[in-house]
């Protein structure tokens, strides 16, 4: 395959970027879309060019480290995928593609299509665990809890922290991913005793942060590629005005 | 080098309960007073970061990663053993600790192995705490399963995101001490090199990534939670930037290095497509339950698998292995593999002209129990094999391959988990000390637990109220000295100036690593792949071609100085392979078999932890030697015929 690649070149945080137009020639279809930019890469070095800068780690989606939009979706075409399970075989020979970075206030660029992602560990910090210590945990046993409040918790917190909900949305909020964090321990017997605390914090600190608010455009939850549910949200809203209500600290 | 293991006197079961009383502990107000240095953020590194803090030391814990929750421990899929015995089916601390003695084909330490089963059953308990979504029966107790043919069901498992669950788990606990400012996290930052002073491990230099700026940072220990080493095989299930740079530069400041040459290649990957592959996913093992492994039996049968008639295929597994066939160990498995596919019969792509891949065909166990049973019990596998490769699995027999996993080597610790060279600790994958030649699945996830929350935290208030000596600021010369090593050799990389990529170098070293050093070894292919090691680092150092400059971010010089690293490492694991004229557990040396072709074990000259001391540029390592003494079990030989 034969394809054409604009894509968004940034030296640094200050310099403007612009996008930059690569060919990827003998590309095969069984390349995954990230081993097809080592190609890409690796001939730019082969000619002395600096070669363009991707966040990536794991290459099986789960570190949540891969963060691109490609042809303005975040992750590609592919639901429930991350980018590097996105394989060269879903394009057609002669493609153009678009590549570019998460795009919002609070996620910086830092080079190419690397972004700073610090501000979600600062909405966990703020409150999204249970506060427990090392140590003198009762028996794993002693709580039953429902297979299905199990599994809901579960559905929650199989998100990876990607960003691809707050690069989705038109404000750029990070709802999804502080409402995902936020359902894990609303539906667990251990996650109640800061349940109200935890949803305020959280949502105060994403304020702090510069995302967005949710409007319901859901572009969050087509994006997401642990497929997380917005009725998580809906939950999280609740949360939020009871907090509110009820003054918690 | 003074190898003292430090191993408490007294009964197996009392050790780890005499050594808690025997330790000195530090007063709690003066904790704060202590800097303790952890490097890395996966399940060891970030739940000692966090009980550290806990307890009231002051924690600069690191990362290369931009969040501590992306470490590669997240990627485990399977699960995390514990001797809760809630399935009543027998477990007990002294059969988790005998499993995996054996599992290890006894070449671990007692003591620090029965104090992982020890604490096992508090791991879960803490990671209910912290609200791990652990998978429930519908009456709410935990579900459990048995998993890599233990014969009790003593793993629990979150879907199949065991790891990410169990690090989120400890990420949170890190967060809640970021909070309170009793740690402080340092993202996308490499540590390069390892500060000493009077002999002590005081500090480390490190390289932001963002700016490519270096600094200095002084603590009263450091603690290595750095991971393994797969990547010396350039394609391995490890994430992209695992790397041996942490500990290795440990290693050329005094730390010993042990059992280098112990790796765990897992038999069930995804094979290879092509030469620009960059990574091998993983394919849950218990596909092997119901997958029949085979080839064809004719050399280079370019046929369909579906046009392969019964008669012409070989289920080699079943034929060499009639009891357990298609479950034998990872290690039976691998090297299988690898046989067939020397032989000429290996099937799939071919990659720089040969064919590495045999097939794993569901066909008769979906005729047998119907597709919809098969897709229930690993329609998630089918399906992430489908993404991959294209191939549909209910009508086409996969194709597998082995690919490096784990590597159970790594530094040198005693029984407090820290190195030869005081001060230093390591811990998780990074440290050589509970899984002997072979780990148990489920087991990775448990150890670097059990280290992080249960065994550092105690263990290193011993080393701050007994060894420790007075306080270090980074002013100290030793600081300068290291910085200017570390700007030197950076200096170095950037002005070679030759043709080659650094990618290209280190697909080259894996190719050598995995030929000879990988699932089978000889004494003649070791010798060669230590001259070949040494030419292509040679060759590195004059004709590496790196773009860009020090300053800013700069992803070719990051992955320039790992694979600087790995081109020695990789040397120092063939000296060891080569060393070890045995058979044992992953380590399988061609010289040493059974008439049928198993691994024999020479436990008269080889039941000893090699741990290699560094001598300097072109020089070759020492070794030395820390016998195993076994009190509680009797050794044995394993058989799968």
């Amino acid at each position: 395959m034969n394809l054409t690649l604009n894509v968004w070149r940034q030296k640094g945080p200050d310099d403007p970027g612009r996008m930059v137009t690569y060919s990827a020639n003998n590309i095969s279809p069984d390349m995954s879309f990230l081993e097809m930019l080592d190609v890409v890469n690796e001939q730019l070095e082969e000619k002395g060019e600096e070669p363009i800068a991707f966040d990536h780690d794991c290459r099986e989606g789960i570190c949540g480290m891969c963060s691109m939009m490609i042809n303005g979706v975040p992750h590609g075409p592919d639901r429930g995928i991350t980018t590097c399970q996105v394989h060269m075989r879903r394009f057609n020979d002669g493609d153009t593609l678009w590549i570019e970075p998460w795009r919002a206030t609070a996620f910086p660029v830092i080079k190419d299509l690397v972004v700073q992602r610090g501000a979600f560990d600062r909405i966990i910090q703020a409150g999204g665990y249970i506060s427990v210590k090392t140590g003198g945990a009762p028996d794993g046993n002693a709580i039953p809890i429902t297979k299905t409040q199990a599994d809901k918790s579960m559905d929650a917190a199989a998100c990876i922290g990607c960003g691809a909900c707050v690069a989705a949305c038109p404000n750029a909020s990070a709802m999804l991913f502080v409402a995902a964090k936020a359902s894990q321990f609303a539906h667990l017997p251990q996650g109640q005793p800061e349940r109200y605390r935890r949803a305020k914090r959280m949502v105060d600190q994403m304020d702090e942060e510069g995302f967005g608010n949710c409007t319901n455009h859901y572009e969050c939850e087509a994006a997401c590629p642990k497929e997380i549910s917005v009725e998580n949200i809906t939950l999280l809203n609740r949360d939020y005005i009871r907090a509110n209500l009820t003054g918690v600290e | 080098m003074q190898l003292e293991s430090n191993i408490p006197s007294g009964p197996l079961e009392d050790k780890w309960e005499k050594h808690r009383f025997d330790m000195k502990l530090v007063n709690p107000a003066n904790k704060r007073k202590y800097t303790v240095i952890v490097v890395g953020s996966g399940l060891a590194g970030a739940s000692a970061s966090a009980s550290l803090g806990e307890l009231g030391y002051d924690v600069r814990c690191f990362c290369f990663q931009d969040s501590p929750r992306r470490a590669h421990s997240i990627a485990a899929q399977g699960g995390i053993n514990a001797t809760k015995n809630y399935p009543n089916d027998g477990d007990s601390v002294f059969r988790l600790f005998y499993d995996t003695i054996k599992g290890g084909d006894f070449r671990s330490r007692e003591a620090n192995v029965y104090r992982l089963s020890q604490v096992s059953a508090n791991i879960i308990d803490q990671c209910v705490a912290q609200g791990v979504p652990f998978a429930r029966e519908y009456g709410g107790h935990l579900a459990n399963r048995s998993f890599g043919g233990a014969q009790v069901s003593r793993t629990f498992y979150a879907r199949g995101q065991t790891g990410q669950q169990l690090l989120l788990g400890a990420y949170g606990a890190l967060s809640r001490q970021i909070h309170a400012g009793k740690v402080k996290m340092y993202t996308r930052t490499e540590m390069l090199d390892l500060v000493l002073v009077d002999g002590h491990a005081r500090g480390i230099v490190v390289r932001d990534l963002v700016t490519g700026k270096i600094s200095s940072h002084a603590a009263d220990a450091v603690v290595l939670a750095t991971g393994g080493y797969c990547n010396v095989f350039y394609l391995s299930t490890n994430a992209m930037g695992c790397n041996v740079s942490a500990a290795f530069r440990a290693y050329k400041r005094g730390a010993g290095f042990a059992n280098p040459c112990y790796v765990q290649i897992h038999p069930t990957c995804i094979p290879v497509s092509g030469g620009y592959q960059s990574k091998l996913t993983l394919m849950s093992e218990s596909l092997r339950n119901d997958g029949r492994v085979w080839v064809p039996l004719k050399k280079g049968d370019t046929r369909r698998p579906s046009e392969i008639p019964e008669s012409e295929r070989d289920y080699y597994l079943e034929r060499r292995y009639p009891a357990f066939g298609n479950l034998v160990p990872r290690d039976v498995a691998s090297r299988n593999a690898k046989y067939v596919c020397d032989e000429g019969r290996g099937v799939g792509h071919e990659v720089n002209g040969e064919r590495r891949a045999v097939y794993l065909d569901f066909r008769d166990a979906i005729n047998r129990v119907g597709e919809k049973a098969i897709r229930d019990r690993y329609g998630n596998l089918f399906h992430m094999y489908q993404k991959i490769t294209g191939d549909n699995p209910y009508q086409v027999p996969m194709r597998i391959y082995p690919a490096p996993h784990y590597t159970m080597g790594g530094l040198w610790v005693d029984y407090n988990l820290m190195s030869n060279v005081p001060g230093l600790h390591v811990i998780g994958e990074a440290n050589f000390s509970d899984h002997g030649a072979n780990r148990l699945g489920a087991s990775a996830l448990m150890q670097g637990l059990a280290d992080g929350y249960f065994v550092l935290p105690y263990t290193i208030g011993n080393y701050f109220a007994t060894k420790h000596k007075g306080k270090v600021t980074t002013d100290h010369p030793a600081f300068k000295e290291v910085e200017e090593s570390v700007n030197g050799k950076l200096k170095k990389l950037m002005d070679i100036g030759g043709d080659r990529t650094v990618d290209s170098f280190h697909r080259a070293l894996g190719q050598i690593m995995l030929d000879k050093c990988g699932v089978s070894r000889t004494a003649e292919g070791l010798k060669t792949a230590l001259e070949e090691v040494a030419a292509l680092r040679e060759e590195f150092w004059e004709n590496l071609k790196l773009p860009g400059g020090l300053s800013g971010m700069n992803v070719s010089l990051e992955k320039a100085g790992r694979v600087a690293d790995f081109l020695e490492h990789a040397e120092l694991m063939c000296h060891d392979a080569l060393d070890r004229s045995e058979s044992c557990g992953c380590h399988f040396r061609e010289e040493s078999q059974t008439e049928e072709g198993e691994a024999k074990r020479d436990d008269e000259n080889f039941s000893f932890v090699s741990t290699w001391e560094y001598q300097g540029a072109g020089e070759e390592p020492v070794l030395h030697k820390e016998p195993l003494e076994f009190e509680n079990v009797k050794l044995t030989t394993r058989s799968y015929k």
